[in-house]
């Protein structure tokens, strides 16, 4: 037998180890699970949703192996705050896992201070270039992905306990879409610095975690926006289970290919530039991060307009959101043009990726605040 | 190429427009933000409705041309070289390459390396000349796939998008073909160049349809008026519900329509649409898009205020509508507004969530309480002054006592001043009723005075007479400007620093004659005599509040509702855009053509073998990162080849 045969293969399926495919048959026998116990109260969307989503997470665990871990962890773990609640929603106020860590708003608060501690450990880790502070700091920015997992998994829980007809995945509102996007981004980010081991980024990526979980906790404390709210008749779709996830991940990835951006644009005048990856490393990743950014959002703004065509009968209206949506795509299109076509690399992209976040940002809050139109489920 | 970017650019900057200013709201709003001058100008440039003006629709079709010329000019080429091995490369080219490497041989490792490609997924060729082999492999060739279902895609969405716009119709208006209809006036009587026919290519037209009708057009706005859109058939409204969680908010909105063709009073079919549940007839989509009362009956008691007496007429009405009522001599008008069935009211300060870690995740709402109905209605008087009320149809437990309320206010937008009837023990307004009448029936101060000076001071003659003098003059003052009237006269004529318990003295009057009042409108409305009791105490305090509110009330009436007989209506939203299809086939594409793009990597590699000597080159139609890591390893990879051949 020539060594040939012991090179990996592109065709990954044969490289799957015995705990990959461990892994596949918990969730998929989880999946089974909940389609033989609330099958009937599904429709078939939601039926394929839920096949569909155990196959992706089943592929993504293959291709990236800790999300194994976390996708374990994170599911027994709420299951187990579910069954801690008896279905009593009082007990969220005295049980002591619940109160201390698991009831939903415990856990996303447990999330955002993690997520303040990493962004200040991979500072240090920066600065003083301790391998170890880097270490932790994954470690703690893992923790917080796992409790706003946990967070919001409980949460949608929780609304169905409210009542029934309450009950609704949380990504419904402001609130709940801020502790998404704080979770994707991170874990974007993670999967960044898995890819080209390298911790140093961290320092650049979580501070806008940190805005983000700021603003969140602005939002509750100062507005109680942490409080269930039923769903109004527009949003009761299934396509807010994948049209919200999908726009999240463009705005995750665009927010971290700025912040690369930011690192690149240092690094290029010799800021930090030893401790940094090389420019080389910075630009690449920044094209890789605008790209998946832009496929996601491509898709989240077609499912978009196929929502509309069920909801505001039309799949295009011009509101503002849907006209800020475009003029985000126009925006990475044109950086995309730009790399890809004429070539260019260097400060002028970097530069534009960094304003390309202002856009993102308006049209994902700025719409919310300053403009009005059918899109209105998040007003600030 | 930079034409492109500009296009992108140019169209991102015209769309932000559109969603600074607010699109398509009646021109007398702009006039109103703007001034003439500006709305002119603005109106000129199309900024109201930017993204069907002719440059806007330029620029669109320029991207279109645009887009159309690239995939023309590029697509051949990038067929041909897709299917291409380029096993013509000499190893001259070859050497120019900027990823290769060269490696000496021994033995023949061909199979080896054959082996290897097509492990490694690489279709390739052989070439043989002299004693030189060359394999030249290829991978990932349909990313270049992605270039055209991404650039296709584009064209496939813009002109989707153009059949389903309103570019014919534009046409039509700028010759004069078709006029927007500007008037109020019944739809049979809109002269045929303002309607559209059945067979118009697409459409989005709204009808509001109360409860009963139907309708067989739908109404398109443009700029300032309306154009009427025939449709192929009929949609009725039978009922529209409202669903609602225990919160009040919302929880579904449905129609309960039935659909007829021309000419035939049998239903096709009936449905209930709701919201994100459209239905779909004959091509075109019927949408739940708003609701709003369709005409609400009202049966009400019209107490009157003028008089005093405590009477009430009977007077109807109905949302949207007006009824003249005559009070007092005068000719009023009534305009009915809203209706709203329940008010949903958080009845004072929820406490705060009790969790001490970050709050909770589910809201108190022990708190909420429903008010019941409540109306709305203009009062306008002939000189055509208004004011606007906001009435409850059921008492409103406040302070554990009933009340019936009602708000006044004197302009649009300001909060309602609220005019609070006590209920009689009978849960009636009749005692309040009678009880102001009599307070502002100046005949019988007199004999209240005497009953009130004999309960307090029964021996003393004369007191009496002074405390009879006084307590009318009192209630004289009190009828006509209530509590102020008191403290104005309390404030001229009594010395500063005996106000306050003078005020007390007038309060304890002014309560004690009511109570003698009271009394004597309930023996002669022939009611059982109430006791002097808490219960009682309040009721006079209340009313004597509400007299005074009263004078303030602003009408001569105060409208009870009695019964409703509600009629809803609803809005719907009748599409028709063929485009459709061809839109969402487009973006079908476009997420095809960009991940083919972004995530099939295209390779190319060559390995030249020579006698003893093997030359090998790679290639990519995008170099990047990936590319050098994969360069590195094959060039690994081949070298471990080589050895064990």
């Amino acid at each position: 037998m020539s060594s040939v045969h012991t090179l990996p293969r592109p065709n990954f399926l044969v490289s799957l180890s015995i705990i990959d495919w461990l892994y596949t048959a918990l969730l998929w026998s989880g999946a089974l699970y909940a389609f033989n116990q609330y099958g009937q109260y599904m429709d078939s969307y939601e039926k394929s949703f839920l096949f569909g989503f155990a196959a992706i997470f089943s592929v993504m665990g293959w291709l990236w192996k800790p999300l194994r871990i976390l996708i374990v962890t994170t599911v027994v773990t709420s299951l187990l705050a579910i069954l801690d609640y008896h279905s009593d929603l009082g007990r969220a106020q005295h049980a002591f896992f619940l109160k201390y860590l698991f009831a939903s708003q415990s856990a996303i608060m447990w999330m955002s201070t993690l997520f303040v501690l990493a962004t200040l450990t991979y500072w240090l880790a920066l600065v003083t270039r301790s391998k170890f502070a880097g270490v932790v700091a994954s470690g703690l920015t893992w923790s917080a992905v796992a409790m706003g997992i946990i967070g919001l998994l409980v949460r949608w829980y929780e609304s169905y306990l409210i009542s029934p007809d309450v009950g609704h995945i949380p990504i419904s509102n402001l609130y709940e879409v801020f502790v998404l996007f704080s979770i994707i981004t991170a874990l974007l980010y993670l999967y960044y610095e898995a890819r080209y081991a390298n911790r140093t980024l961290g320092a650049f990526v979580l501070p806008v975690i940190t805005a983000a979980v700021g603003f969140l906790l602005w939002y509750a404390f100062d507005r109680h926006a942490q409080n269930i709210q039923p769903l109004v008749p527009a949003l009761q779709s299934y396509w807010m289970k994948l049209h919200v996830p999908a726009n999240f991940i463009g705005y995750g990835s665009f927010s971290l290919a700025a912040m690369v951006a930011v690192a690149w644009l240092l690094a290029s005048r010799g800021i930090l530039a030893s401790r940094l990856p090389s420019l080389d490393v910075l630009d690449d990743l920044m094209y890789k991060s605008i790209s998946v950014g832009f496929g996601f959002f491509t898709i989240a703004t077609i499912l978009g307009a196929l929502w509309a065509a069920e909801a505001w009968g039309g799949y295009w209206s011009w509101d503002p959101k849907e006209t800020w949506a475009l003029i985000v795509w126009l925006n990475y299109a044109a950086w995309l043009h730009i790399r890809l076509v004429k070539g260019l690399r260097g400060a002028f992209l970097a530069w534009w990726a960094v304003i390309g976040l202002f856009v993102t940002v308006f049209a994902f809050l700025g719409v919310n605040m300053f403009l009005s139109g059918l899109h209105s489920y998040g007003t600030l | 190429m930079r034409f492109a970017i500009s296009l992108f650019s140019l169209l991102a900057i015209a769309s932000v427009i559109g969603t600074v200013l607010k699109q398509n709201q009646p021109y007398a709003d702009y006039v109103i933000k703007f001034g003439q001058y500006w709305f002119t100008a603005f109106k000129w440039l199309g900024l109201f409705d930017v993204y069907h003006t002719w440059w806007f629709v330029t620029i669109l079709a320029f991207l279109v041309i645009s887009t159309s010329t690239c995939i023309y000019r590029n697509l051949p080429a990038m067929l041909r070289d897709m299917r291409n091995f380029r096993e013509q490369a000499t190893e001259q080219s070859l050497r120019h390459f900027h990823h290769q490497a060269e490696f000496s041989t021994q033995g023949n490792p061909l199979p080896l390396l054959k082996e290897y490609l097509a492990h490694q997924g690489f279709q390739y060729r052989e070439r043989i000349q002299g004693d030189s082999v060359l394999l030249a492999g290829k991978k990932g060739s349909f990313n270049r796939l992605g270039y055209m279902f991404t650039h296709g895609a584009i064209v496939m969405i813009c002109l989707g998008g153009l059949i389903d716009g309103n570019l014919p119709l534009q046409f039509e208006q700028a010759f004069g073909l078709k006029h927007i209809e500007t008037r109020d006036i019944p739809v049979s009587q809109v002269p045929a160049i303002s309607r559209l026919s059945v067979n118009n290519l697409s459409f989005r037209g709204n009808v509001t349809l109360p409860e009963g009708s139907s309708a067989d057009v739908v109404f398109l706005n443009v700029g300032d008026g309306y154009l009427v859109q025939e449709l192929p058939f009929r949609v009725g409204l039978k009922k529209f519900h409202i669903e609602h969680y225990s919160t009040g908010q919302p929880k579904a909105f449905a129609s309960e329509i039935q659909v007829f063709d021309k000419g035939s009073d049998q239903p096709v079919m009936t449905r209930t649409i709701t919201v994100n549940h459209p239905l779909i007839y004959k091509g075109i989509a019927i949408y739940q898009s708003s609701f709003g009362d369709g005409g609400t009956h009202f049966k009400l008691k019209a107490w009157d205020l003028s008089k005093n007496q405590a009477t009430w007429l009977p007077f109807a009405g109905s949302v949207h509508d007006q009824s003249p009522l005559d009070v007092d001599g005068q000719h009023l008008s009534v305009e009915f507004g809203d209706f709203h069935p329940f008010n949903i009211q958080d009845a004072g300060m929820s406490t705060p969530s009790k969790t001490s870690f970050g709050g909770n995740a589910v809201a108190d709402h022990k708190n909420l309480r429903n008010e019941g109905p409540s109306f709305e209605y203009k009062l306008r008087t002939p000189d055509g002054q208004a004011r606007e009320y906001s009435n409850f149809m059921l008492p409103i437990l406040i302070d554990g006592r009933w009340f019936m309320v009602s708000g006044m206010r004197t302009m649009p937008n300001q909060p309602y001043h609220y005019l609070r009837m006590p209920l009689d023990p009978q849960f009636t307004l009749d005692g309040f009723m009678r009880l102001r009448a009599a307070m502002l029936t100046p005949s019988l101060y007199p004999e209240i005075a005497k009953r009130f000076a004999q309960s307090v001071l029964p021996h003393d003659i004369n007191a009496q007479q002074q405390l009879i003098r006084s307590t009318v003059k009192e209630l004289t003052l009190f009828s006509k400007d209530g509590y102020s009237g008191l403290s104005d006269f309390i404030e001229h004529n009594i010395p500063a620093n005996q106000r306050d318990q003078a005020a007390q003295a007038y309060l304890k009057i002014l309560e004690l004659s009511a109570w003698q009042a009271y009394l004597i409108t309930q023996t002669q409305a022939g009611q059982i005599l109430p006791k002097m009791d808490d219960a009682t105490g309040w009721f006079l305090r209340d009313s004597l509040n509400a007299i005074n509110d009263s004078l303030y009330y602003g009408a001569p009436v105060y409208l009870q509702l009695s019964s409703f007989d509600q009629v809803q209506s609803s809005g719907l939203q009748l599409t028709r855009s063929p485009g459709k299809n061809i839109v969402f086939f487009g973006s079908f594409l476009l997420v095809l053509g960009v991940f083919t793009m972004f995530f099939v990597q295209e390779r190319r590699l060559w390995l030249l073998l020579k006698p003893g000597h093997l030359l090998f080159a790679m290639s990519a139609n995008r170099v990047t990162l990936d590319f050098e890591t994969e360069f590195t390893q094959r060039c690994e990879h081949l070298a471990d080849l080589i050895k064990e051949s």
